[in-house]
């Protein structure tokens, strides 16, 4: 055995000098220096404890020679950070996360952006969005809301939600097309605080991310309706009495045909090499392997597809395609 | 229910006095004190910067030791505020008022006990009240929706028009001029770009550190550079026993501090916060105390109300934190997003699930003031002799870490020059006599009271009366008026007693 091992090594390493002869000095590319780890939105949202958590495992799995930290760059609901990356043409020591202000943030505000402008590295994940309501409601059911609101007239209920002319009034609009009824939209500053808002009664409905309420649902003090997604999410752990997440049905099921998924991808400057762009493709392929991920994965009930390459930039033509739709319909593009 | 808190407490004291935990203790404070020291930097950077490296710990000793960073800069953010005039953080600018020229005229070790003797009252105040009403208290927090938030600044805002020293039509420029500031960047409501004239560096708006920095620090550096590089006021003689003299002479203002303490714990509680809690003590100490007259040329009274309220808000505002997840401050922000990492989830289940780790934190509040209060009480006299340094070698350095401490909040160039400007903002401001308290305050809560006053207008689908609509709003709002229309009732009460009296 030790025999064989012994010639086994000599064998790699005799066939790893002919590789390292025959392969360009590119094709091994790393980081030299710390790496900016830019944040289009403002500290404790889903964008920064996604960002912050990287940070966290690549630093305890010890993934990269160098560091990765973190900036938070939201002004202009975050144009100031795509326009950052956008402006370090061929920097590789910078990548951003993105939401889905991605697509929103150019159409609302006119920032002079697109994220064919940035390199796209890999879609991490997508996050998922829920129909909420106070569980001291009477509504059980997303059936039940809905009749409610088709009852009542225009603009009695209000829907509360993160920002404005973003990913959750995006919802609101598409839901108010479904039902033919207008709802009145609160825009906060974050999900948390929507939340929040939403356990004091002082909105009737709101479409947090599972993550944003998932701590109020654990006290019963919210109750999801029906999720945003085309199946049901796939996570069987109890989380109030006997329900989990797998328990919530789709939106769709429940009579409200209404989609959305909100990507979190990391995109790096334009003019990066091929083999920079791999790095991280590959980094964080091995960072989807950690327990620490795993968990953050089942906490937040993400959506867990993983893109790279060209199948994700065919997937980022077609969400453009999409947010333009849907924001052309609701009036929210600029100069409109 | 009490009894169990106790109980629990009991046991997060054999936490948090573990002696691995202690030495956190130790080394967040003195880090905190240091980042507080520095402008700019602050402690939700601090923590930032520091959250991975506890990836590896318990989560209980993690917390604990960036709370201590938390603890420690707010120390540290009150001595450049009275040896400089430079206010760290936003609740820190009132502290100048009565600070700064203490420091001016000798007595900074004086003005310096008092503060962190007052910080240490506002913080215990409020741990002993989470300790015996931790869930009632975040019930009440949830009573808060925009309406009742708007009251709550305007109340701020209102006192401050109404107490202030300069004329109330100069007290109002100055504050418009803040808003107008505060107005610059993304609107949140209607998601559209306001006042940026198409600059990429004015995306973000003006951050409020930036103009502290300039307004304060710069424009002082300038005053003091026209009057011929003198520093205005006798060097501190420096006396170890500075710490007892000022101790004898607090308790007399026991009425100040509890009257603090119960104003910062609400504006902590509520999401208010602990910038409008120090203005609004400091002006109400101003109305009440019979030495009111002399606020603003170095009386301690005035040190103390607002550290008090400060503090005692900070601590409180960890409770919503904890209890329904949502941050209070930046750094309790980041605080948060700390939490998530170590697989805690705020909200109401935490008490209940995490006990150990909740009553360890707060235990660990108790022993970090207690340990922070220690360190830096002995380090007045230290603090208090770098003003024996000439000014014409202080001055240089101040500027240099004003600039670093300008560049570090956004990583920014451009932020540095906006420093700048506001620095000569500043010196033609206090030349004419404008306050800038107002205009600083205006620039930190302007921008969250436009957003409260429209999401509750969004709501009652524009009608005005629903700052009327509760007991608690009209209860708040209420108190705003009397507040601001404060001087025309002081003037009608002195006419009324036929003049007997000079109004005070």
């Amino acid at each position: 055995m030790k025999h064989l091992h012994a010639l086994g090594l000599g064998a790699v390493t005799a066939l790893g000098m002919t590789a390292l002869s025959m392969l360009p000095a590119a094709a091994a590319w790393e980081p030299t220096k710390p790496v900016e780890f830019i944040v289009p939105a403002g500290t404790g949202g889903g964008a920064d404890q996604m960002a912050r958590t990287l940070q966290g495992i690549i630093a305890k799995h010890d993934l990269m020679s160098t560091q990765l930290v973190v900036i938070n760059k939201s002004g202009g609901a975050g144009g100031e950070g795509f326009l950052d990356v956008k402006s370090n043409k061929g920097n590789p020591h910078k990548i951003v996360i993105s939401l889905s202000n991605l697509f929103t943030t150019p159409l609302a505000t006119g920032i002079p952006f697109n994220w064919k402008d940035l390199t796209p590295v890999a879609m991490l994940a997508l996050d998922e969005f829920v129909l909420w309501v106070n569980a001291q409601e009477p509504y059980k059911t997303a059936q039940e809301y809905e009749a409610a609101i088709k009852a009542a007239p225009d603009n009695t209920f209000k829907m509360g939600g993160t920002g404005s002319k973003q990913e959750d009034q995006i919802i609101t609009v598409a839901i108010q097309k479904a039902l033919g009824k207008k709802l009145t939209y609160i825009p906060y500053k974050g999900g948390g605080e929507v939340a929040v808002q939403l356990v004091g009664g002082h909105i009737n409905s709101s479409v947090n991310n599972p993550i944003e309420a998932v701590s109020q649902w654990r006290g019963d003090k919210v109750r999801p309706l029906c999720v945003f997604d085309s199946k049901p999410l796939p996570y069987t752990d109890k989380i109030q009495g006997d329900l989990s997440w797998s328990s919530v049905p789709t939106c769709k099921s429940a009579g409200l045909d209404v989609e959305y998924l909100m990507l979190r991808g990391v995109f790096m400057p334009p003019g990066v090499t091929d083999e920079q762009v791999a790095y991280f493709v590959e980094l964080f392929k091995k960072v989807r392997e950690t327990p620490e991920w795993k968990q953050l994965m089942k906490d937040g009930a993400f959506n867990q597809t993983f893109m790279a390459g060209d199948e994700f930039k065919a997937w980022l033509d077609q969400a453009e395609t999409t947010h333009k739709g849907l924001m052309q319909e609701a009036g929210f593009i600029a100069g409109n | 229910m009490i009894v169990d808190n106790f109980i629990n407490l009991y046991h997060g004291f054999y936490i948090a006095g573990d002696p691995f935990n202690i030495l956190l203790m130790v080394i967040g404070i003195l880090l905190g004190v240091i980042i507080g020291v520095l402008p700019g930097l602050g402690g939700a950077n601090g923590v930032a910067i520091l959250l991975p490296l506890t990836f590896s710990m318990s989560p209980t000793s993690a917390i604990i030791l960036l709370t201590c960073i938390y603890w420690g800069a707010l120390f540290g953010g009150a001595i450049t505020s009275v040896l400089f005039n430079i206010p760290g953080e936003p609740w820190s600018v009132a502290t100048t008022f009565d600070g700064h020229p203490m420091a001016r005229s000798g007595r900074a070790g004086e003005a310096l006990t008092a503060a962190f003797t007052s910080s240490f009252v506002g913080a215990f105040f409020a741990i002993v009240m989470i300790t015996l009403i931790a869930p009632l208290v975040a019930q009440f927090a949830l009573q808060f929706g925009p309406a009742e938030k708007f009251a709550v600044y305007f109340l701020a805002f209102a006192s401050f028009v109404g107490m202030s020293k300069e004329p109330p039509a100069k007290t109002i420029v100055s504050m418009m001029i803040g808003f107008a500031l505060a107005a610059v960047g993304l609107d949140m409501v209607t998601g559209q770009l306001r006042l940026t004239f198409g600059v990429t560096e004015l995306l973000n708006g003006f951050d409020f550190l930036i103009a502290v920095i300039g307004l304060f620090g710069i424009g002082e550096i300038l005053l003091t550079m026209e009057e011929g590089l003198e520093f205005r006021g006798k060097a501190a003689k420096i006396d170890p026993k500075v710490v007892w003299k000022t101790w004898k002479t607090l308790p007399k203002y026991w009425a100040t501090s509890l009257r603090s303490c119960i104003i910062g714990c609400w504006m902590g509680i509520t999401p208010a916060g602990a910038t409008p809690a120090s203005f609004m003590a400091y002006g109400i100490a101003k109305r009440v105390s019979k030495n009111g007259k002399n606020f603003g040329n170095g009386e301690i009274e005035g040190v103390v109300a607002p550290e008090t309220a400060a503090h005692a808000a900070g601590t409180a505002a960890m409770l919503p934190m904890l209890a329904l997840g949502v941050p209070g401050s930046p750094t309790a922000a980041v605080l948060l997003g700390g939490l998530l990492i170590w697989g805690l989830q705020p909200g109401p289940m935490l008490f209940v699930e995490q006990a150990e780790f909740v009553w360890g934190l707060i235990a660990s509040m108790y022993l970090g003031n207690v340990v922070g209060l220690i360190l830096v009480l002995t380090t007045v006299p230290l603090f208090a002799s770098i003003l024996r340094i000439p000014f014409s070698i202080i001055a240089p350095v101040i500027l240099v870490i004003c600039a670093i401490g300008a560049y570090t909040v956004n990583n920014n160039v451009f932020d540095v020059l906006m420093m700048m400007v506001f620095g000569v903002l500043g010196y033609l401001l206090k030349k004419t006599n404008y306050p800038l308290a107002p205009l600083v305050l205006a620039i930190v809560l302007g921008d969250s009271a436009e957003e409260a006053f429209r999401q509750s207008l969004l709501g009652s689908g524009g009608s005005l009366a629903v700052f009327w609509s509760n007991p608690l709003v009209s209860t708040i709002m209420a108190l705003g008026l009397i507040a601001g229309l404060w001087p025309l009732i002081a003037m009608g009460f002195s006419k009324l007693r036929g003049n007997t009296t000079q109004p005070a």
